[in-house]
Parts: C-alpha cells; sequence; structure tokens
C-alpha cells in the first residue's frame, strides 16, 4: 500500500497541493479527479518523486520512497506523464525495451526480450512493433507507452491523463486494458482522469481535489453523487443510473460564477 | 535504396577503400602498385605523413559526427552540434588563454585548457538552454551560435593584444596537411572516450527522452547528463587542438544517420563514428585533389559541401514540419 501523508507543494507563495493524504489501495483502479488547476498531476509527480515536496510523507509499504535508491523504486513504481516524446525517431520495440531498463541498464538479457515480447503481444502491438512511434495514431502510441510501464513489471502504475486525445473507442479500448491489468497481473493502478463518467464506470476508489486539498475519498459509489459532485465542480449535475453504472448529465445545467451571463448572452447574440 | 546500404558492413568497406585511396593522394607521387618496391624516400612519407593524416581524418571525422550525437540526444535538439552550440570556440579561447599565460606551453597542457573551458562553455549553454522558455528547434542552435560568436571575438581580442592572430587562424581553419608523425598522436585519446561513450549509449538514449522519463526508469538524469557534456567537450578539444575547427561535421553526420537510422543510439552510434570519419575522408581526398599539387583545407571543404546540405536538411524538415 502507499500512505501518502500531508504533502504540501508550494510555488513562491502560492500553495497549490495542500497537506493531502491518501491511502492507495492494492490491486484497484483509484482515480483522481478535480477541476483544472485543482492539483492532480502535481499529486501524482509527487507520489512518484518526480517532483520535490515542501512537506509531508509518501510511505510505499511502509518505506519512504524519497530515501529509496533510485534504480530499486523503478522497480516498484512507474509513471506514465502525459506523453510528448515526439521528437525522437524510437521504435515500438526499442520505446517498451526502455522498460527493462531499471533491471538491465540498457543491456537486454534474453529474460528481458522475453518480456518484451510479452508486453507487445498483451498491448497487441505485435504488427507495429518495427515502426516508429511518431508513425503511429494516437490509441496505438498510448498502448506503446502502457506496454512499457508492463514491461517494467511495477506493482505500481501511475497515469497521467491517458485519455488525453483519445476518441471514445480508444478511451473505452485503454480502460478495459487498465482493468485487465488489475485483474489479471495484481496491479495498483492510479490515474488522473477528467471525465468523471470514465471515471465513474472504471475506478473501484475516486479521489477529488479541489483547490489543492482533498474534497472527498472514498469508492466510487461514495463520491459520484449529486451533492458531493456539484461541490466540487460548481455546476449542476445530475446522475442517473444506467446498466449499474452511475452516470452524470451535466450538459445543460446551471454554471455557478459570472461566465454563465456571458455565455447566455452570446448563445442569443448579445455579445 | 539509400536505406538498404546504410549497413555497418558497407560503411566500413567504403572507409577502408578510402583510406587507401588517402594513403596514395598526394604532393608525392606514390603509386599503389609500388607497395612491394618502396623507395627509403616513399616509405618514410607512407608511414610519417600519410598513415598519420589518414587515422587523424578516421578519429577526428568519428569524433565529431559521435559528439553532435550525444549533443543533439541531450539537448533533444536535431540542431545542437560542436559548432551551433560554441563549445569549438570555448575549446580555441581555451588554447589561447593557455598560451597566453604560459607561451612555452606543450600539446597535453593545451589540450587541458581546451578541454576546461569547452567543458565551462558548454555547461553554460545548457544552464542557458534549459532556462528559456521557448524552446524552438531553431531558436536553441541560435543561442549557441551567438554565444560562439561573442567567445570568438573575445579570442580575436585577446589575440591581437598578444600579437597572435596568426596562431588563432589556424585553430580557425582545420587542416590535416600539418599532421605529421609527432603531432597527432594526441587524437588517440579520443580513442579511450570513444569506448566511453558506446558503455553509456543506452543511458543517453534513455536521457534523450526526458528528465521526468529518465527518473521514473531509476536513472540520475543530472549525472548522465554531465558525463554527456564532459566527453563532448573533451572529444571536440582534442579535435580542435590537434586539426583545428571541421564546422558542421557533428550537426550533419548525425541527422543523416537520424533519417535512415532512428535515434536509438544503439543501432547508430558505429554508424555515425564511421560515415564522420567517410565524410571528413571525402572531403580532405577532395581538397587534396582539387588544386593539386595545392591544397584546399578540409575545414573549408568540409563548411562547402556541409552548409548544401545543412540547408537541404532545414528545408525537408519544413516541409515534414
Amino acid at each position: 500500500m502507499i500512505s501518502v501523508k500531508g504533502i504540501t507543494k508550494k510555488y513562491g507563495s502560492k500553495t497549490v497541493v495542500d497537506d493531502v493524504s491518501i491511502d492507495i489501495e492494492k490491486g484497484k483502479i483509484t482515480s483522481l479527479i478535480g477541476p483544472n488547476g485543482a492539483g492532480k498531476s502535481t499529486v501524482i509527480s509527487m507520489i512518484t518523486r518526480l517532483l520535490d515536496k515542501n512537506s509531508g510523507e509518501v510511505l510505499l509499504e511502509g518505506d519512504n520512497i524519497f530515501t529509496q535508491p533510485h534504480g530499486e523504486l523503478a522497480k516498484k513504481i512507474t509513471i506514465l506523464k502525459q506523453a510528448n516524446h515526439l521528437e525522437l525517431k524510437i521504435t515500438v520495440r526499442e520505446l517498451i525495451s526502455f522498460g527493462r531498463f531499471p533491471y538491465s541498464k540498457g543491456r537486454l538479457t534474453d529474460e528481458d526480450e522475453q518480456i518484451i515480447d510479452e508486453a507487445i503481444s498483451y498491448m497487441g502491438l505485435k504488427e507495429f512493433e518495427e515502426r516508429y512511434i511518431d508513425e503511429l495514431s494516437g490509441g496505438q502510441r498510448q498502448r506503446a507507452y502502457i506496454a512499457m510501464t508492463i514491461a517494467q513489471d511495477t506493482e505500481y502504475i501511475f497515469l497521467d491523463e491517458p485519455l488525453n486525445n483519445l476518441d471514445m473507442k480508444h478511451s473505452v479500448q485503454i480502460m478495459q486494458i487498465l482493468r485487465r491489468l488489475c485483474r489479471d497481473k495484481n496491479k495498483t493502478i492510479i490515474i488522473v482522469i477528467h471525465d468523471i463518467n470514465f471515471a465513474s464506470c472504471y475506478s473501484d476508489n475516486i479521489v477529488a481535489l479541489k483547490d489543492g486539498k482533498i474534497a472527498i475519498s472514498g469508492t466510487a459509489n461514495e463520491v459520484i453523487t449529486k451533492e458531493v459532485l456539484e461541490g466540487i465542480y460548481e455546476m449542476e449535475i445530475n446522475i442517473e443510473s444506467i446498466c449499474g453504472h452511475r452516470i452524470c448529465f451535466y450538459f445543460d445545467g446551471v454554471i455557478e460564477g459570472d461566465s454563465t451571463e456571458l455565455a447566455a448572452n452570446y448563445l442569443i447574440g448579445n455579445a | 535504396m539509400i536505406q538498404k546500404l546504410f549497413r555497418i558492413d558497407i560503411l566500413i568497406f567504403l572507409l577502408i577503400v578510402l583510406s587507401i585511396i588517402s594513403m596514395f593522394v598526394g604532393v608525392s607521387q606514390i603509386h599503389i602498385s609500388d607497395i612491394f618496391n618502396l623507395t627509403e624516400n616513399q616509405m618514410s612519407i607512407l608511414i610519417h605523413s600519410r598513415l598519420p593524416r589518414t587515422v587523424s581524418i578516421i578519429i577526428a571525422g568519428a569524433s565529431l559526427a559521435v559528439c553532435g550525437l550525444v549533443m543533439q540526444q541531450l539537448t533533444r535538439n536535431k540542431f545542437v552540434s560542436p559548432t551551433t552550440a560554441g563549445t569549438t570556440e570555448w575549446a580555441q579561447l581555451g588554447i589561447l588563454l593557455g598560451l597566453i599565460f604560459f607561451p612555452a606551453l606543450s600539446m597535453m597542457g593545451r589540450l587541458f585548457f581546451a578541454v576546461a573551458l569547452a567543458l565551462l562553455g558548454t555547461m553554460l549553454f545548457m544552464s542557458i538552454i534549459t532556462r528559456i522558455k521557448f524552446k524552438d528547434v531553431i531558436f536553441v542552435p541560435l543561442i549557441g551560435m551567438m554565444l560562439g560568436g561573442v567567445v570568438a571575438s573575445v579570442s580575436t581580442f585577446l589575440a591581437l593584444r598578444a600579437d597572435m592572430l596568426q596562431a588563432i587562424s589556424g585553430w580557425m581553419h582545420g587542416s590535416f596537411s600539418t599532421l605529421i608523425s609527432g603531432k597527432y598522436e594526441i587524437l588517440y585519446i579520443s580513442i579511450p572516450l570513444f569506448i566511453v561513450v558506446f558503455l553509456y549509449a543506452s543511458q543517453f538514449t534513455v536521457a534523450g527522452m526526458g528528465e521526468d522519463f529518465s527518473t521514473n526508469l531509476g536513472m540520475n538524469y543530472k549525472l548522465i547528463v554531465n558525463i554527456g557534456l564532459f566527453l563532448t567537450a573533451a572529444m571536440t578539444a582534442i579535435v580542435v587542438v590537434s586539426v583545428g575547427m571541421l564546422p558542421f561535421l557533428g550537426l550533419i553526420v548525425p541527422n543523416i544517420v537520424s533519417i535512415f537510422r532512428g535515434d536509438h543510439l544503439k543501432g547508430t552510434l558505429t554508424i555515425t563514428a564511421i560515415t564522420g570519419a567517410i565524410f571528413v575522408m571525402i572531403c580532405d581526398i577532395l581538397g587534396r585533389v582539387v588544386i593539386a599539387p595545392y591544397e584546399i583545407s578540409v575545414g573549408l571543404m568540409i563548411a562547402t559541401i556541409g552548409s548544401a546540405i545543412f540547408l537541404i536538411l532545414i528545408f525537408r524538415r519544413v516541409k515534414d514540419a
């Protein structure tokens, strides 16, 4: 289990993450939701030691992650940031091989090659393995990155907005893969996600952030309620139960704040 | 078509053929058929002039091409090289300062000063480009070239004051014609550095994917970048001290290789090194032949052919973008 205890991040005098504590349950999908600027990406960057924190601690199975050797930690935790490494011409297979770096430092053994092959076929990338990543579509590329994290073989996988720029079909495909990883390989997955319906349908636990603080943290059913979500997003959200899923409708609700009048004026041609 | 020809075995074969040609092209006529009955004089020319020259070309060409490749990987910018980051100008300034303070400075002493200043300059360049927010692909090398320009003018000013203008113009235009035995051996220091670059090939590739990416894979990003900068500064300085400036080389060769072979250093390092050697060898042989019995300096030949290729690369990139 990962226990986050009171982490805080300040830029100058501005506190972007304020005393956040989370317990991440093993073998489950945990989603981080919240409005833009709530500090979601900052929180997962700090949990995965990419970003220094001002105070607080992160414990992985009871041990402080900031005092662990980098190389060892890379065998336990991996994070996939929003992908933009397209300056380099790297093939899919080369990218996935990077996942073995914590184990073999670039000199791949037969066992590494075997694990890479498994990751490739698990993600259905066999036919693309010799293609360059910049030649792939968004969905294929995201699958290649996830294959890399599979090859890295860590227990915890963090993903920062994995559905960014993906259409519905590919979003569903990625989420089903993540659920499969949880079930088949007993991975613990933590995702930052904007679409609350995807969060509602695919997560076990949801942590909602607002203004750098935890607004609520609990099971999907505890968080996806009208009162909670309206409080977080400051807009009207209605929740319907469809085929056993809680689905949020928020498309023609009343939006709080002064932008509403402006938008209404624009629609009737007064702007 | 070109892609198929871009293989290690074919390139090595080409390099061997060119090396043999290089051994037999020059002012003193030595024909390849004389190889088994050489006069003492011819023998001496081959061993003390032609052989050092050919070896120097191979090491210098390979060094600068590999330096360019590593620098491009670490800065994640295809237009960064020892020339466009100002590394060569810093190395020149280093030699000059060394000679001003210690007029009787040995080759090794000059090298020490050149490495120190080249490293300082490259670090300065890196700290500038990590600080600027606007990381346009062309803007970054422009900063390097401006920095190089400033350093070069400081060098010129100092040289003017110290009455050493003639000396520095020698390092400005690279030439292999003065590299006879006894003067070129310093280039051999590059060979162990090469080996270290090869050992770190995977690390440099990971570093090229970015700091977060590297940290996530458990790699000490800053350490690897600093190792890379030291290696490139040292290899560049060795070439500047012995041969002089060979412009564009570190820029063109890695870019050509990248087009055909991608950017994973494991697959491209050897090919880049050999292609660099071949490119310089062709330029040097042409320089010896074009206005024989006189010579065009290799720096000028590379600049002429190189700038044409550089323009083609830029247009290609603009078309792709």
